[in-house]
């Protein structure tokens, strides 16, 4: 799956994974640009000089304007649509922009450069146009625990929405969950051919932090990958639910119950044959996503496994998602928002009793 | 410049001109004919007879029925995409709208090609997949016809800031029409230029209705040209009609882009003689002394009467044009019509630019 890598590692954040991922693509093409809101912040000031005040709402451009320029390193005006547009134009003429949109929440502000230039350029031009851009789309929130706060950032900037992308045609949609494998996705994704939009959770940016190979990899879109083996029932993660999976299925192991995890890593297109092969195994199926339940990727997912691999169910599938609601504010309400592994341990009992 | 009198409806048309002006613009239209090479007015007259030609070819196909989809025709605003084009490079980019069989043209698109997309076949620009709203020729520097109004505009933005980072000095021209200049894009789109310092032409074709919409109604501003000023640019008001107010305008601008001093907006007052689509009767929400007084004005008929009185041009070369265009039109509806069909199993093909397992 992963190509062999021999270089030196060092711990990244996930954050900080993406930067090097962005700084070794940007190094290797010089057509590769980033563009979006605050990534430098504040360079070219009198001042500051080329250093940047911000690097990114979460940090993860730090630094590259220093390397790279004002040229390639473009802060944007409040201007998602603009921007994202222009994006996309300079994807069609040459370049390969790496597009920061704030939050995903605000995709509404350029949703119609995203569903229906970007994903639906190549397609509508017989192939003649590409569209090879990444746009990065920080989501979700933490969920309380009470001894924390949560997000608090409240409906409009806590979301998850990608099940949103997922269902437009011609877009690519990845959800890394590690440090190692938001490196690999990310570079994965800027030598992509078209359109691929790069999920990433806003609590996994600086919390997880893994061993990174110095040198350039990359992990194939498209392939889902099982983390945990198991045989008595399958949990599906999807970005930073997969860490969930992880947690639910090393408690479950004390009871005797092996889950096997996968990490489904690209939402589109989606690994349908490795969750087959899984739920063939282990004849039970959880899926866990942080996104609301109608038309959602858990919803999808769980069809698919009930379409074409009803025989070897033992158990109806199961998802366990965000309820029905926007993401509300106070913490001891945004702790019932996120799901949490105990629901996941739950949900596994109940499917095994 | 036009006078006010000229204009077929005082309350679609400003006056004046806003923001900077240049030396060239201000020329009397009786000289601008011999300010513009031979073979450079000869090119002008082949391509907007060939729109026109085209439009209404297709026109007589849709009323016997073949079936072509929505389309949008572009005859009235010949001059318009001719101007601007005569100004481009062939390397230089543009951006179309909805209304976008005359920018293809205009920017040297095969017809037979474009008439074999307009049939659905696997010889067209975009081998049948994308039709009259999105025809696109990279080849030729045309970026797509673009139906979600306002958004090539953005993409054109691209593709100058494109230029500028890989130093190639190309320059990218965005048609929109009064209908998009209302559209949030195409301000966002201008204050990039703007900032980015970017060598665009927003080139707005007025033809005074968004659909049934008039334009006095929709747009806050006396000329969208005046809007330029938001955004630090010039802004240029011309007479869409005549094909050498367009050029030189356009020049200006491409000059002004090209020394990297940023971009320009011109509006061209223009009337489009049609409905908004194949079916719609403009009659419903304009006159017919309206549209009497636009057609006299006729961009072609003008371009002729006045070449032929300056005697820079002779009427039999260009009837010769205007013969080969009919005869260019009538292959092109020959090889749309024998041409294949798409294989049905180019429904999958092109999803994605790379395939993964």
């Amino acid at each position: 799956m992963t190509q062999k890598v021999v270089s030196a590692v060092r711990e990244l954040t996930f954050s900080q994974a993406i930067n090097e991922a962005i700084r070794l693509e940007m190094r290797r093409d010089p057509n590769v640009i980033v563009m979006g809101e605050d990534i430098a912040g504040g360079a070219g000031r009198a001042h500051l000089g080329m250093v940047d005040a911000w690097g990114g709402a979460l940090r993860a451009t730090r630094g590259l304007i220093t390397e790279f320029g004002a040229e390639r390193v473009l802060d944007t005006p409040i201007s998602e649509m603009g921007f994202v547009g222009a994006a996309v134009g300079a994807a069609m003429t040459g370049l390969r922009p790496i597009v920061e949109i704030m939050f995903v929440d605000l995709i509404g502000c350029c949703f119609d450069q995203l569903l229906n230039q970007a994903a639906k350029m190549h397609y509508m031009t017989g192939g003649q146009v590409a569209v090879p851009m990444v746009v990065r789309l920080p989501y979700g929130t933490r969920g309380s625990n009470l001894q924390n706060y949560g997000g608090g950032a409240g409906a409009q900037h806590s979301q998850t929405l990608y099940s949103l992308l997922a269902h437009i045609p011609g877009l690519k949609v990845l959800v890394p969950s590690t440090a190692y494998n938001a490196k690999g996705l990310m570079i994965a994704a800027v030598r992509d051919g078209g359109p691929v939009v790069v999920m990433e959770h806003k609590f996994l940016g600086s919390a997880a932090k893994g061993n990174i190979p110095e040198d350039s990899y990359t992990i194939p879109i498209g392939r889902a990958e099982i983390i945990r083996t198991g045989h008595d029932l399958t949990l599906c993660g999807i970005g930073r639910m997969t860490h969930l999976c992880l947690d639910a299925a090393e408690e479950l192991a004390a009871d005797g119950i092996l889950a096997e995890v996968i990490d489904v890593l690209t939402l589109a297109p989606l690994d349908e044959p490795t969750i087959l092969e899984s739920v063939k195994r282990t004849h039970r199926l959880v899926v866990v996503d942080e996104d609301t339940p109608t038309a959602s990727m858990a919803r999808d997912i769980a069809a698919r496994v009930a379409e074409k691999g009803f025989d070897w169910l033992d158990a109806p599938v199961k998802i366990v998602t965000a309820p029905e609601t926007p993401v509300p504010f106070a913490a001891v309400l945004e702790k019932f928002y996120v799901p949490t592994s105990e629901q996941v341990i739950c949900v596994a009992r109940e499917l095994l009793a | 410049m036009l006078e006010p009198s000229q204009y077929p409806v005082s309350s679609l048309f400003g006056t004046g001109v806003v923001g900077t002006s240049t030396d060239k613009r201000q020329m009397a239209n009786s000289s601008n004919y011999r300010a513009i090479p031979r073979a450079r007015l000869l090119w002008m007259y082949e391509r907007m007879t060939l729109i026109r030609e085209f439009e209404e070819t297709l026109r007589q196909l849709v009323s016997r029925g073949v079936p072509t989809g929505p389309v949008h025709y572009y005859v009235g605003q010949e001059a318009v995409a001719v101007g601007v084009c005569a100004a481009l490079d062939a390397t230089d980019w543009i951006a179309s709208t909805h209304r976008g069989h005359g920018h293809a043209i205009a920017k040297g698109a095969d017809v037979r090609r474009m008439m074999a997309e307009l049939y659905g076949k696997s010889t067209g620009t975009n081998r049948g997949k994308g039709g009259s709203m999105h025809i696109t020729d990279t080849s030729i520097g045309m970026l797509g016809v673009n139906p979600v109004v306002g958004m090539g505009v953005t993409h054109a933005v691209g593709a100058a800031l494109s230029a500028k980072v890989r130093g190639s000095n190309q320059v990218a021209a965005a048609f929109f029409g009064d209908g998009a200049s209302s559209q949030g894009a195409i301000h966002e789109a201008m204050n990039l230029a703007a900032i980015w310092c970017l060598p665009v032409l927003f080139v707005c074709e007025n033809n005074g209705y968004a659909d049934a919409t008039p334009v006095e109604y929709a747009v806050a501003a006396k000329n969208i040209a005046d809007r330029a000023a938001a955004y630090d640019m010039p802004g240029m008001i011309v007479d869409g009609q005549d094909v050498t107010a367009v050029y030189f305008a356009a020049e200006a601008a491409v000059d002004r882009g090209r020394a990297g001093n940023g971009p320009s907006l011109i509006e061209c007052k223009t009337y489009r003689y049609y409905g908004h689509h194949q079916s719609d009767d403009p009659l419903r929400y304009r006159t017919a002394e309206e549209e009497a007084l636009a057609k006299a004005r006729d961009c072609i008929k003008r371009f002729r009467e006045q070449v032929i009185s300056e005697q820079i041009l002779r009427g039999e070369e260009l009837d010769a044009i205007e013969l080969h265009g009919r005869q260019r039109l009538d292959e092109a509806v020959k090889f749309a019509s024998e041409s294949p069909v798409p294989d049905p199993s180019e429904l999958y093909s092109n999803v994605y630019v790379t395939a993964h397992p």
